[in-house]
């Protein structure tokens, strides 16, 4: 049990260690050989039989201090299909292989981080595609652009998680036996524990051990007596929050695989007095986990009633976003009544299992086209794309509906850019200053043709496709092309029409998401922390108070402790609760000083035949072993 | 109005850029007395460890005993030598506490001797050399003049732009060394043997600040709106509270390696050189900064977990999905599954010792670049980090 926390026990070390361990003080191994070695079942190196009685308890006084499953070697096995399985079963669940899963689910973890993701931004997957030829079918084979669904990554994690469940089984019912049995019994040679710690007194053994008891269980130690001795234990805590962990990480798992797979997600523009209601029909585009039914989707809509943008208005960072607030009315269910709330970011509106969130915002120009014959063709916002920074934004405006001077069907397509603050003509830039709405230009060419909208496939309302259209040319011959303030038009020629830019309203992009198990991830997370602080802060150790009656007829009190690991803790409440104890077993000094050692001169003879017994034992032990220090001192030899 | 309180604003980062420029040149000056310390320091007493694990242990071991400071009397040999460090605590409690009327008890405490024992730390820098010793306290007088400096310097950052002062990476790497050098000198207050961390420490935070103004230098200035939040407050201060331990930690575990190559070739019956004889001798043995770094990192953990958690809920509440995969969540979590792994294979037969230590370093590394790689060579939806990488 030393070598957990000295970290000394590799190499060569391991062997000596474990048998000086062994020779010194009866107490082999490490936490995980002692927990899961039941007494009697000796490490390798130790004859089962003829390990005396003494060494048999004290390796009882450690066992199952942790239920850490114990370490096997790899060898093969011989009987069949059964024993293969049951082998292979084994490896599963040891720590060794836990630890090399988890190595590897850090390694598999990488290059999702390394190369695009197609979950996360598709469009970048596509430009590595694009620009990879060779390797991106290798990658693809390999699943790299989809690292956290594809096959390599989920099979170390379900093996991980399969490897954790058979550990956690096993070991809470070993667990549960442990707290339904009683401490192990007080080693006989207490002084051989790691804190240990003795007087004398004239209290009757009786009376100290009555003691003893009162004052461990008001220190909330499980305690049991029998015979001149009493056991207990305590930190309990520390296995229950160990298992509580790796069992809320289990939680956490389920929770997230639910999360994926029931999953919707969908983005939506709105502008300013639009609204939306949650159908699959009504996003600009969804995404869904492979479980996910349309039918899922919670019965509400809202509507954008108005939104606010304040941006910085000095220093270096001028012009960037300080804020954004989307004020939103909503409804819920059939009949839900309308309710008004206002969604900003990190701020996103709740409703039922769903959130939606604020994630852009923009222009839309709002623009009426009169055709040839002087009606209207066209009149509404047209949401803008945002370019860059100060939302110098781009994007068309379609007229499918129009007729030009001659009373001709024909479709119009405007494509340009609008800003919202112009830098003015003499700044030789088109580019918007600032995202906030100071001086609004329109720069916009214009198209006639065939807008291609009754061809397959669905086009992009923010792109025009000028294959089968002809830009309006001016009079000289060169592309039409104007730039238009708020309640001016552009006039088409030949009387073709014109645009008219009526004003701006603003809109904002919502994300609406659909996702199950969330509140069971957060509650297995937490768990886990709690569970984490119990088995990392906590410590599990072991008291044992020992009261005879001495040759002298006074009473000898020996108080020892053990733990999992070696801590400077432990001899500290041990020393807290022999002081506590010496209330009632007031220690009795024989001589002026009360040094411990000068008190045992009598006790020695007590401890006479014990330490005969010892020397045989350890005889191959290094002679200069902390082990005869250990007896200076308690024992007295100085006197 | 408001150019008034923007320019009170850009004074204070003025004043915070020259307090953060004053705290780097006393670190640099308590770098100076640390080189000092050690230079000074003697050497002659500070071959214990060789002496009691070189061959004919019997003698060097008394050696070892008559090095040792004495605070137990000389009678306690064995054992209670094995453990000076415990067998004095516990003992010495009783003579410090003199209120009570009557002694504490005496605890014995016992260690299981391996081959190399349970060795005796060694005694700092200074090795009990007056003028070390001097140079010693003047190092860490000076360290702590050069963190009020830090301190207020990183105060006066947080009220310029009157927000915490942790929103981009020049920010994050000054409260990041703030935080391990406050550490630093909390456990010295508290009496916990760290004093052979001071010149590592002092040498990274000058790397580091050097770095800071330097390369990751970024104007004091709002946040972007996705980091208005007080999840910012939660999320990032954990993450930096967490880093600067983990990197005490770090250093333990470098230490902890180098310490251990030396006690395995004594043991082996080889002869270091002079200079890492000299070295080593004076710091903690193996054992101790082992324990040192496992106590922390294993600490620190469920800090480092809730950290994470944190993000996650604000995650979900910036980005509508509370974990995705970004570049940056990629790599805590690589960071804690690498923690974990230290941690399991400190509990596993056949791990512990060096190769749990190479973990440890290596989960160092994680978090190291989950900081400055993420933000430097990755863009995620983490990337405001005001760099241009
Ligand atoms: C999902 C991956 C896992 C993580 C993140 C994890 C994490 C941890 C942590 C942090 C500890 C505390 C270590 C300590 O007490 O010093 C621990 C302990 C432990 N883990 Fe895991 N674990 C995982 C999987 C597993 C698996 C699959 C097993 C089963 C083989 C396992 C078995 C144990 C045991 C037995 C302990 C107790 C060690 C001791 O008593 O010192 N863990 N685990």
């Amino acid at each position: 049990m030393r070598t957990t926390d000295t970290g000394s026990g590799t190499g060569p070390d391991t062997g000596s260690d474990t048998a000086a361990g062994t020779g010194a003080g009866g107490t082999s191994g490490t936490p995980a050989t002692a927990g899961a070695a039941p007494e009697g079942n000796a490490p390798e190196g130790n004859a089962p039989e003829g390990i005396p009685e003494e060494t048999r308890l004290a390796r009882e006084a450690e066992s199952q201090l942790s239920t850490a499953p114990g370490e096997e070697k790899l060898n093969v096995p011989s009987i069949g299909a059964v024993g293969w399985a049951r082998w292979f079963w084994r490896q599963l669940t040891s720590m060794r292989v836990a630890l090399i899963l988890l190595l590897l689910l850090s390694l598999a973890a990488i290059p999702g981080s390394v190369i695009p993701q197609s979950n996360v931004d598709s469009l970048k997957v596509e430009n590595f595609r694009k620009k990879h030829d060779v390797l991106s079918p290798v990658y693809e084979k390999l699943q790299l652009f989809d690292v956290y669904t594809s096959v390599w990554f989920s099979a170390i994690y379900i093996l991980l998680f399969v490897s954790l469940a058979g550990c956690i089984v096993p070991r809470t019912w070993q667990f549960v036996g442990q707290l339904r049995s009683r401490p192990p019994r007080a080693p006989r040679r207490l002084e051989r524990m790691p804190a240990y710690t003795t007087w004398r007194t004239d209290a009757a053994p009786d009376e100290v051990l009555g003691g003893a008891r009162r004052l461990l269980a008001g220190r909330r130690f499980r305690v049991e007596r029998e015979g001149d001795a009493v056991a207990s234990e305590k930190g309990y805590l520390r296995e229950a929050g160990n298992l509580l962990f790796h069992i809320a990480l289990i939680v956490l798992l389920l929770a997230f695989a639910a999360g994926q797979l029931w999953k919707s997600d969908g983005g939506k523009l709105i502008i300013k007095g639009d609204g939306f209601s949650n159908t699959l029909t009504q996003y600009d585009d969804f995404k869904s986990g492979s479980l996910f039914d349309p039918d899922d989707l919670e019965s509400f809509g809202f509507s954008l009633e108005d939104f606010h943008a304040t941006y910085e208005e000095s220093g270096p960072q001028k012009g960037t976003a300080r804020d954004y607030r989307a004020d939103v009315s909503y409804w819920e269910g059939a009949d839900g009544r309308e309710k008004q709330d206002s969604i900003k970011v990190n701020h996103p509106l709740q409703i039922g299992d769903s959130k939606v969130f604020l994630n852009g915002n923009g222009y839309a120009p709002v623009v009426s086209v009169k055709d040839g014959k002087g009606n209207t063709a066209f009149r509404g916002p047209v949401a803008f794309l945002p370019q860059d920074g100060n939302l110098t934004s781009s994007g068309v405006v379609k007229v499918t509906d129009y007729r030009d001077a001659k009373n001709r069907k024909d479709q119009l397509g405007f494509q340009g850019f609008f800003v919202p603050t112009f830098g003015g003509s003499g700044s030789g830039t088109m580019f918007s200053q600032s995202p906030a709405m100071r001086f609004p230009v329109l720069f916009l060419t214009a198209y006639h043709g065939d807008l291609g909208l009754d061809y397959g496939a669905a086009q992009s309302v923010y792109q025009l496709d000028t294959k089968r259209m002809k830009q309006f040319k001016k009079p000289d011959g060169s592309p039409l092309a104007k730039k238009i303030l708020p309640g001016e038009t552009m006039k088409l020629p030949n009387g073709g029409g014109e645009l008219k830019f009526e004003g701006v309203r603003q809109w904002a992009q919502f994300q609406i998401v659909h996702e199950v198990g969330g509140g069971w991830a957060l509650g297995g997370a937490l768990a886990a922390i709690g569970g984490l602080a119990g088995s990392l802060f906590i410590q599990r150790r072991r008291v044992w108070v020992r009261a005879v009656t001495g040759a002298d007829g006074r009473t000898v009190v020996e108080m020892a402790g053990l733990g999992r690991s070696e801590s400077a803790r432990l001899p500290e409440e041990l020393g807290d609760l022999a002081y506590a104890m010496q209330n009632d077993a007031p220690p009795v000094p024989d001589e002026p000083e009360t040094e411990p050692g000068s008190r045992h001169v009598e006790h020695d003879e007590h401890a006479e035949h014990e330490e005969q017994g010892k020397k045989d034992e350890n005889d191959e032990d290094d002679k200069a072993s902390a082990e005869d220090g250990a007896e200076a001192s308690p024992r007295g030899e100085r006197t | 109005m408001n150019i008034a309180a923007a320019a009170t604003n850009e004074n204070l980062a003025e004043i915070s850029n020259y307090l953060i420029y004053s705290a780097m040149a006393v670190y640099a000056l308590a770098f100076v007395a640390h080189i000092a310390e050690w230079v000074f320091g003697s050497r002659s007493k500070v071959a214990r460890t060789a002496a009691a694990l070189s061959p004919g242990r019997e003698k060097g071991r008394e050696a070892a005993e008559d090095a040792r400071d004495g605070s137990e009397a000389g009678a306690d040999s064995g054992a209670a030598a094995a453990a000076p460090a415990k067998g004095a605590a516990a003992g010495g409690k009783a003579s410090g506490t003199s209120v009570l009327e009557r002694p504490r008890p005496k605890v014995v405490v016992r260690s299981s001797a391996g081959r190399r024992g349970e060795l005796p730390d060694g005694p700092g820098a200074a090795a009990g050399d007056e003028q070390g010793d001097l140079y010693g306290r003047i190092a860490v007088s000076l360290t702590t003049l050069a963190f009020l400096l830090h301190s207020a310097g990183v105060l006066a950052r947080s009220l310029s732009v009157q927000r915490a002062p942790w929103g981009n990476m020049y920010e994050f790497s000054t409260a990041f060394s703030m935080v391990a050098v406050g550490a630093y000198l909390a456990f010295l207050v508290a009496k916990k043997n760290v004093s052979w961390i001071g010149l590592p420490l002092v040498t990274t935070v000058l790397l580091d600040l050097g770095l800071a103004v330097t390369v990751l230098y970024t104007e004091s200035a709002q946040l972007v709106p996705a980091l208005h939040s007080y999840w910012l407050w939660i999320h990032v201060s954990l993450a930096i509270v967490c880093g600067a331990l983990f990197y005490l930690g770090f250093v333990s575990t470098a230490l902890y390696l180098f310490r251990d190559r030396y006690e395995t070739k004594l043991l082996d019956g080889g002869t270091p050189g002079g200079f890492a004889t000299s070295v080593m001798e004076r710091l903690p043995s193996s054992a101790s900064l082992d324990k040192f770094a496992y106590r922390i990192n294993a600490a620190v953990f469920p800090f480092w977990t809730f950290t994470i958690v944190a993000g996650a809920i604000w995650a979900g509440d910036a980005w509508g999905r509370y974990w995705g995969w970004d570049p940056k969540e990629v790599w805590s979590f690589i960071t804690w599954v690498a923690y974990a792994c230290y941690l399991h294979a400190r509990a596993t037969v056949g791990w512990k010792g060096r190769k749990a230590a190479y973990l440890a370093l290596i989960a160092f590394a994680c978090f190291l670049f989950n900081y400055y790689g993420v933000n430097i060579f990755f863009n995620g939806k983490h990337s405001y980090a005001g760099v241009d990488g």
